[in-house]
């Protein structure tokens, strides 16, 4: 680990005020800590978070507010979460381990970056970590790697669980740094790769996430998360699937389609939810539907099974909604 | 656990240090690396931190890169917390924060002030084995033993939340702890046990 400075933040104007060229936040560390032992990032300055009482877990006009510094754990088992949008506590519960969603928080999931071998050792070329040096990926490991909102010069997927679920829910971002406060849809904050893929969001340099709203959505009640991986649990998705549906009469209404595993971000996917308004709530519907789940898809050499593994992600979780 | 002293007086613990002392010159007489430069030229910062570590005070000043994994075995002494992958994906290093169980290897000991840290040596009290650590010895709970310091901390912390419940839900919560010697069978017995008794 390269040295930096260290200092603790109490409020957001202290943190905001500490922060500058070269430094980080740390939340949970999860990902900080873990990426500056590899020398992935090397902070010339990290400012400590914890105690800035980003928290709170509340119901108001625009929908549910979660504090950016409320840990993984707490969120998954509050009761505002786990009935209103099972997704969300689903997604939680099914990332990381006990351990690290004591640790880790809503803001450093949010931000958390690519697990692809090559982005996290700096022995190898990496245009997300050292823009322009090349993307081994393309051509090779590449299994666990997206095939949807690829480039030529990254293949990476967003690994965060959390992400998906919100994305599904059109959550939306409250941002606080130097010039203010702005809040911005979760599906506008990440950045496809293209050409820029060290570009990965669109937070400012200091800036701070203090929150996510997730807007109010009655029907989410009838919502999951699944998740496929290689092992049961402890492990990143292979492919997921967040799903909500607003059904009346054994008719779809609305419904909500998410993926992740698949994307080089959360994967929203409108074509599948219109194939389903409309229609009834069964298999046929269902298999109707993602049909065209993965068109665009650029699979890759070891990756081919994916395109099918999201159909059949998507439908397992319509099955489950339904029975 | 306490590491064993072997003939020649030298402890097991002793004898690698100062192998990995001998290792490290050695590395640095062929083989200069920029990093590890870069790191002994920089002004080295010091952080003070007063934290409770199983129930007593200590201060301790650090360099703000060191783990809490690395305050407790190399400054500490305590040396029951294992460091398995250092990188949080095996649990052998859990310890509990503020009564949470956390990876010692992924949290800034500069960030701990003021907060209470339990550790394996800190569960039984004198002679006396914790409940859960009795349970892991009646169950086999181990084979080599290099996971269980992790295991018996979350096994704890899963009791306490009430996760606990089922086979189902024992092997779901404390899949943060692998185990290379796959004594799992043994372990969720353990958990049974051990909850039964709470
Ligand atoms: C072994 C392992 C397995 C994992 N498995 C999963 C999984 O299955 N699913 C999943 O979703 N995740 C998984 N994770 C990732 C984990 O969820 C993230 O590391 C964690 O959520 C990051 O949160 P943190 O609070 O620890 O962030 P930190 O490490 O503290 O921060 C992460 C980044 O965000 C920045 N940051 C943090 N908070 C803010 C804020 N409020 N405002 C602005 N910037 C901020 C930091 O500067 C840093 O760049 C896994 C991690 C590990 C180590
Ligand atoms: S040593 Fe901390 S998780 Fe492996
Ligand atoms: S007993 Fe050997 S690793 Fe678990």
């Amino acid at each position: 680990m390269r040295p930096y400075t260290y200092a603790a933040a109490r409020s957001v104007g202290e943190a905001l005020e500490r922060a500058g060229d070269g430094s980080a936040y740390l939340a949970g560390g999860t990902t900080l800590v873990d990426l500056m032992k590899l020398e992935v990032v090397s902070p010339a300055h990290v400012v400590d978070i914890t105690a800035v009482p980003l928290r709170g877990i509340r119901r108001g006009p625009r929908g549910l507010f979660i504090g950016a510094m409320e840990r993984m754990a707490d969120v998954a088992g509050h009761h505002l979460v786990a009935e209103p949008y099972p997704v969300v506590a689903e997604a939680l519960r099914q990332s990381a381990s006990p351990q690290i969603r004591n640790m880790a928080t809503i803001g450093g999931n949010l931000l958390q970056r690519t697990r692809c071998g090559y982005f996290r050792d700096p022995a190898t070329p990496c245009n997300r970590r050292e823009p322009g040096s090349g993307c081994p990926a393309v051509d090779g490991h590449n299994r666990s790697h997206a095939i949807l909102g690829t480039s030529d010069a990254c293949v990476a997927t967003h690994p965060s669980d959390l992400a998906v679920a919100l994305t599904a829910l059109d959550a939306r971002l409250s941002l606080r740094g130097a010039g203010g406060e702005r809040t911005l849809r979760l599906a506008d904050f990440y950045r496809l790769p293209g050409g820029t893929p060290h570009l990965e969001n669109e937070l400012r340099p200091g800036e701070l996430i203090t929150g996510v709203t997730v807007p109010a959505l009655p029907w989410a009640r009838r919502s999951t998360y699944v998740k496929v991986r290689d092992r049961r649990s402890y492990e990143f998705a292979l492919c997921s699937a967040a799903v909500a549906v607003h059904v009346k009469g054994g008719v779809i209404r609305e419904a909500r389609v998410a993926a992740g595993g698949v994307g080089t971000r959360p994967w929203r996917l409108p074509a599948v939810e219109e194939a389903l308004r409309g229609r009834p709530m069964r298999t046929e519907t269902f298999e109707a539907a993602v049909a065209h789940a993965a068109d665009g898809a650029r699979p890759l050499a070891r990756n081919a099974f994916k395109p099918a593994l999201l159909r059949r992600t998507i439908v397992r979780a319509l099955v489950h909604l339904a029975g | 656990m306490e590491e064993q002293s072997q003939d020649d007086g030298v402890s097991r613990r002793g004898f690698l240090l100062t192998s990995a002392a001998a290792a490290a010159l050695a590395a640095t007489a062929e083989n200069p690396r920029p990093a590890a430069a870069a790191a002994t030229a920089a002004p080295a910062e010091v952080v003070e931190v007063a934290l409770e570590v199983n129930g007593k005070a200590r201060t301790l000043a650090l360099d703000p890169r060191v783990t809490l994994l690395d305050a407790l075995r190399e400054r500490l002494d305590l040396t029951g917390t294992k460091k398995g992958c250092d990188r949080g994906q095996c649990g052998a290093c859990t310890v509990h924060v503020d009564g949470r169980r956390v990876l010692s290897c992924l949290t800034l000991a500069a960030g701990l002030g003021g907060k209470a840290v339990t550790t394996v040596e800190g569960l039984a009290e004198g002679d006396r084995l914790h409940p859960v650590q009795r349970a892991f010895v009646a169950c086999d709970g181990l084979q080599c033993g290099f996971c269980t310091p992790g295991q018996v901390m979350s096994a704890v912390a899963l009791i306490e939340e009430g996760h606990a419940g089922s086979e189902a839900e024992i092997r779901e919560y404390m899949s943060g702890n692998i185990c290379r010697c796959g004594a799992y069978q043994q372990i969720v017995q353990a958990v049974r046990m051990a909850k039964e008794e709470a």
